[in-house]
């Protein structure tokens, strides 16, 4: 049996499933059934400082979008961080924590941009004995525009200066959570390795307007026929946050730093995408907000199974292992030739490569050969993009396969050469750098 | 039968059944789906390019596009792209076989055996049109021709309404006492339910420039050449008025009925507790008017019902489902039986000798093996035929007007389509497609005949 043991800035969990800060971790009722049910993990719903809490609306807070059969692939919320009073928090979390020892507890914390207010809810966070901290640097509505949240994560000088300061005020470890809403994750994630972060966290949630209302113009979710953005989460995100993790992975300037992956992970399957690319454990929101805690268990037996069948025996034999192969487009190899193909006992003659091919690709796919109904990829035409292979609403139906070196490329009459050939060589490329003969 | 006991009266009896029983046999066959059923089953179209479903529809209704205006939430769209090519597109929901057609071709058959439910969604769309009294279609400035449609089935109906949109007018005779033609006669009840074959007629009427003159059969108030000397143009679309018989001994006894004047009756009537029925019924032929005729007798009381076909299962005109429909409804279907005699008893119906069938060197023989069904009621459902006169020269073949691709027949100014012609496919939707086609040829000729001839070089 694979051993899915998390060791993450040495915060151990049974398994690298966390809940991330939000409603599924806002109260100990919610975190000991998420326990119960085999979450190794969770980020505490994010405090605020000590004081009245804020207050949330009293209207709808989500919006989604969705897929087939409404499924849900988007969802959108204007929440703030937690609206309980910050010592009924601390004393559920130290409660908790004592009642599941083996199971991680990381405080979420938001405080404005100010070294006394850090300084004050530390001590206090420190005394309830959790795992460690995640700065929310994160929330891009709400808080954002209280100066805290995105309004600080979009400043990669206020990141350090704050991550210096927690380093400095406590032993715990410290992650620090970013947002997407900004140009170049790189920027963020080196400052707060500046500062001193044992972390990072990331994706925070994406500023977003999920639909508008036809018949009252209002964008949704509406408070009294107006809304406002939100931030934007589940399985539509996860591409974004993938690349954001890849992209801090590969930095040499961040090589190494810890990286907790959010944004999307729905199944085991997200989850050993984001290990692969990089990250240390994973955190997870939107699924748990759409199926309940029990998803958990699909994931934990996924991912032990197919760390069995691929004869992976820890999490270390997985994480980073596709971030090697990340790498620019301009490295990327140009004598590398494929071609689709199609399955005939597969296909289901419905059409859409065809369409799609003949209207915004190569024209490379049939649709009558001999005045019968047939889809057939013609070589010589296709440049090997796979759009077919995306549209096709049959899985494995077309593939796409590379043509070996030495055969003949029908479109372009030339041989496929063995050898590897980027951009930065290729005689179209004014900048080419000349290879060193 | 003694030890049945308390059983089911013998004989030809009316109320076999109690009010709740009547009313729950001949409700919706498949009611309407729900706006959340239309969704989720919408959303299984593939959108297919050249779609399969599409080809297979006698009418061409463009079924990717309405299926995701369903899914869209526009419902009100999707029905005008069912009716831009069917106009009875409600009715056909209903009643087409649309596992032999649309839902035979769709490539989620292919997939997984599921093929997307098509006809409830056609259903689904137009339903809510029909409600809302939405009519999308108005009349051309008018043509000042008048052209002569003869029958009000759904050939005569869709070629009066495209004939109507192109600003001619149109006067429909229809020798019954109501319009519709099978619609309102012969498809089975549960199929139609709540009027809907005369709702329907007038919301294709509702076009306006169509009038429907009833009681007036063409052989006996008119001929055809009245109509072509008084009509810019005459459309037929007379269906098959007339039934085979069996040509047996004890035809003529009591009991002894044609299975479609036992639909007709059965359609007209408001209240099924005074139809009378047998308690044991035979059905002779492999149709889908005998499969009907079948399972309505089992709706109405029979205690059995047995369908004869003298060939095998795989040669039955009805379809796989309407075959499953009868046998779930308690039918008893035999295959290579052919009538041989009918036995009466004091004048009425007591069984039918049967003989049976098989195939030598390709021809249907008897075998000399016989046996006896008892029976108190015979439905014949063995085929239609063309019936009419007062058609001058108007040529045949094997029973059935002779037509071309767009519907026109051997005399000049006259059109036909639908189950009189030798093309005809005994099927509402072919009806339409016909109708409709046909109308377009004349609506062309009559504007080609407006314009003065030019030489075109
Ligand atoms: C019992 C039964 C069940 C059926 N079930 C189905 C089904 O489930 N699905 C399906 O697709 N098809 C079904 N069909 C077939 C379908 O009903 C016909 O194919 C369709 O109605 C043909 O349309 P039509 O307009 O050609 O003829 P009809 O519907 O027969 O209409 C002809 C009209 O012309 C009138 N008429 C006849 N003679 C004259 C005359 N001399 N002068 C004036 N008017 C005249 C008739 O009264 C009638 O109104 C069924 C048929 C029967 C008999
Ligand atoms: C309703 C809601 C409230 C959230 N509140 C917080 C929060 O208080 N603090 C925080 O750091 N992130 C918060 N998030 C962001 C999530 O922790 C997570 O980063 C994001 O939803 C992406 O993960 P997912 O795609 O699995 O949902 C919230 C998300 C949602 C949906
Ligand atoms: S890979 Fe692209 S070009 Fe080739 S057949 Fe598919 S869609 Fe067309
Ligand atoms: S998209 Fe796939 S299933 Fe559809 S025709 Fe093309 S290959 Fe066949
Ligand atoms: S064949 Fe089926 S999936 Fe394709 S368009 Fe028609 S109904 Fe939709």
């Amino acid at each position: 049996m694979a051993d899915i043991r998390n060791n993450f800035v040495g915060i151990k969990s049974p398994n690298p499933f966390w809940l991330a800060s939000a409603p599924p971790t806002d109260k100990a009722y919610n975190v000991e059934r998420a326990f119960k049910a085999g979450w190794g993990g969770v980020v505490w719903k994010t405090l605020g400082e000590e004081g009245p809490p804020v207050v949330n609306v009293n209207g709808p807070r989500y919006g989604a979008i969705w897929g087939a059969d409404r499924r849900l692939l988007g969802l959108n919320n204007i929440e703030l961080i937690t609206d309980r009073d910050l010592y009924t928090n601390l004393r559920e979390m130290k409660e908790v924590k004592k009642n599941w020892p083996d199971r991680a507890i990381v405080a979420s914390i938001m405080v404005p941009c100010e070294e006394q207010a850090w300084k004050a809810i530390l001590p206090l966070v420190e005394e309830t004995e959790v795992d460690g901290i995640e700065l929310n640097f994160g929330c891009p509505h709400g808080m954002s525009e209280r100066g805290m949240g995105s309004a600080v994560g979009q400043v990669p000088e206020y990141i350090e200066m704050v991550v210096r300061w927690c380093k400095q005020y406590t032993r715990m470890p410290v992650i620090t959570k970013l947002t997407p809403n900004i140009t170049d994750i790189r920027h963020p994630a080196r400052a707060a390795k500046r500062g001193g972060t044992d972390a990072v966290s990331l994706i925070n949630t994406i500023s977003s307007i999920v639909s508008v209302d036809l018949d009252t113009f209002s964008p949704n979710p509406s408070v009294g026929g107006k809304g406002s953005h939100g931030g934007y989460c589940g399985p539509a995100v996860k591409p974004i946050a993938l690349n954001m993790v890849a992209e801090i992975a590969r930095d040499p300037e961040t090589y190494g730093l810890p990286i907790s992956g959010i944004g999307g992970i729905t199944t085991w399957r997200d989850a050993a995408e984001f290990l692969a690319l990089g990250a240390g454990n994973v955190q997870v929101c939107t699924a748990a907000m759409t199926y309940g805690f029990k998803i958990v268990q699909e994931m934990i037996t996924g991912l032990s199974d197919w760390m069995d069948e691929k004869g992976h025996r820890s999490l270390d034999d997985v994480i980073c292992r596709a971030v090697p192969n990340v790498t620019d487009w301009q490295y990327l190899n140009l004598n590398y030739i494929a071609k689709a193909h199609i399955d005939q006992d597969a296909c289901i003659k419905c059409g859409r490569c065809h369409i799609a091919c003949e209207d915004t690709s190569h024209q490379a796919i049939t649709s009558m050969v001999d005045g019968v109904r047939h889809f057939e990829v013609m070589e010589e035409e296709c440049v090997g993009c796979n759009l077919c292979v995306n549209v096709c609403p049959v899985e494995n139906c077309i593939t796409m396969e590379a043509l070996p070196a030495g055969e003949l490329d029908k479109r372009t009459g030339k041989v496929v050469d063995p050898t590897y050939a980027n951009w930065t060589q290729h005689p179209n490329n004014p900048m080419a750098r000349q290879a060193a003969e | 039968m003694e030890r049945l006991g308390n059983g089911p009266k013998a004989g030809i009896e009316a109320g076999r059944l109690t009010a709740a029983d009547y009313e729950a046999n001949f409700a919706d066959l498949h009611p309407r789906l729900d706006r959340h059923e239309a969704l989720v089953e919408s959303d299984r179209c593939y959108f297919c390019y050249d779609a399969p479903c599409m080809t297979a529809c006698p009418t061409s209704i463009d079924i990717p596009l309405f299926i995701r205006q369903i899914q869209t939430g526009n419902p009100l769209g999707s029905a005008k792209t069912i009716f831009d090519q069917n106009i009875l597109g409600g009715m056909c929901a209903r009643v087409c076989p649309t596992e032999t057609l649309c839902e035979q071709a769709c490539v989620r058959n292919t997939a997984e055996d599921k093929p997307v439910e098509i006809g409830k969604l056609q259903r689904y769309s137009t339903d809510i049109a029909m409600e809302q009294g939405r009519q999308f279609y108005s009349r051309k400035a008018p043509t000042g021709k008048t052209i002569a449609v003869v029958g009000a089935g759904p050939a005569g109906l869709a070629a009066a309404h495209r004939l109507a949109m192109h600003g001619h007018s149109v006067v429909v005779l229809e020798a019954r006492e109501k319009a519709g033609g099978l619609n309102e006669y012969g498809i089975a009840t549960y199929k139609a339910v709540d009027d809907f074959a005369a709702r329907e007629v007038d919301y294709v009427t509702a076009i306006g420039g169509i009038e429907i003159r009833n009681g007036q059969a063409l052989g006996r108030d008119f001929s055809l050449s009245d109509l072509t000397a008084q009509y810019d143009a005459v459309f037929l679309g007379m269906g098959l008025a007339g039934v085979n018989g069996l040509g047996i001994e004890g035809e003529a006894l009591t009991g002894v009925e044609d299975a479609v004047d036992f639909i007709a009756a059965l359609r007209q009537a408001k209240d099924k507790s005074v139809l009378p029925i047998g308690r044991r019924v035979v059905v002779l032929g492999g149709g889908m008017t005998a499969i009907d005729a079948a399972i309505q007798s089992k709706l109405l009381g029979a205690e059995e019902v047995t369908i004869c076909y003298r060939r095998g299962k795989e040669n039955m005109n009805a379809s796989p489902y309407e075959q499953d429909l009868a046998t779930a409804n308690g039918v008893i279907i035999r295959h290579w039986l052919a009538p041989k005699s009918i036995i009466g008893k004091d004048g009425t119906v007591a069984g039918i000798e049967v003989e049976y069938t098989a195939i030598r060197d390709g021809r249907l023989i008897g075998t000399g093996e016989t046996g006896v069904i008892a029976a108190d009621q015979i439905f014949k459902a063995i085929g239609q035929t063309f019936s009419a006169s007062g058609l001058g020269a108007l040529q045949f073949e094997k029973g059935k007007i002779v037509v071309d691709a767009e519907g026109r027949t051997s005399i000049e100014g006259v059109w036909a389509g639908g189950d009189c012609i030798g093309t005809g496919e005994d099927l509402t939707v072919s009806a339409v497609a016909q109708g409709r086609d046909a109308a377009e040829s004349i609506a062309k000729a009559l504007a080609a005949a407006a314009q003065p001839a030019t030489a075109v070089a």
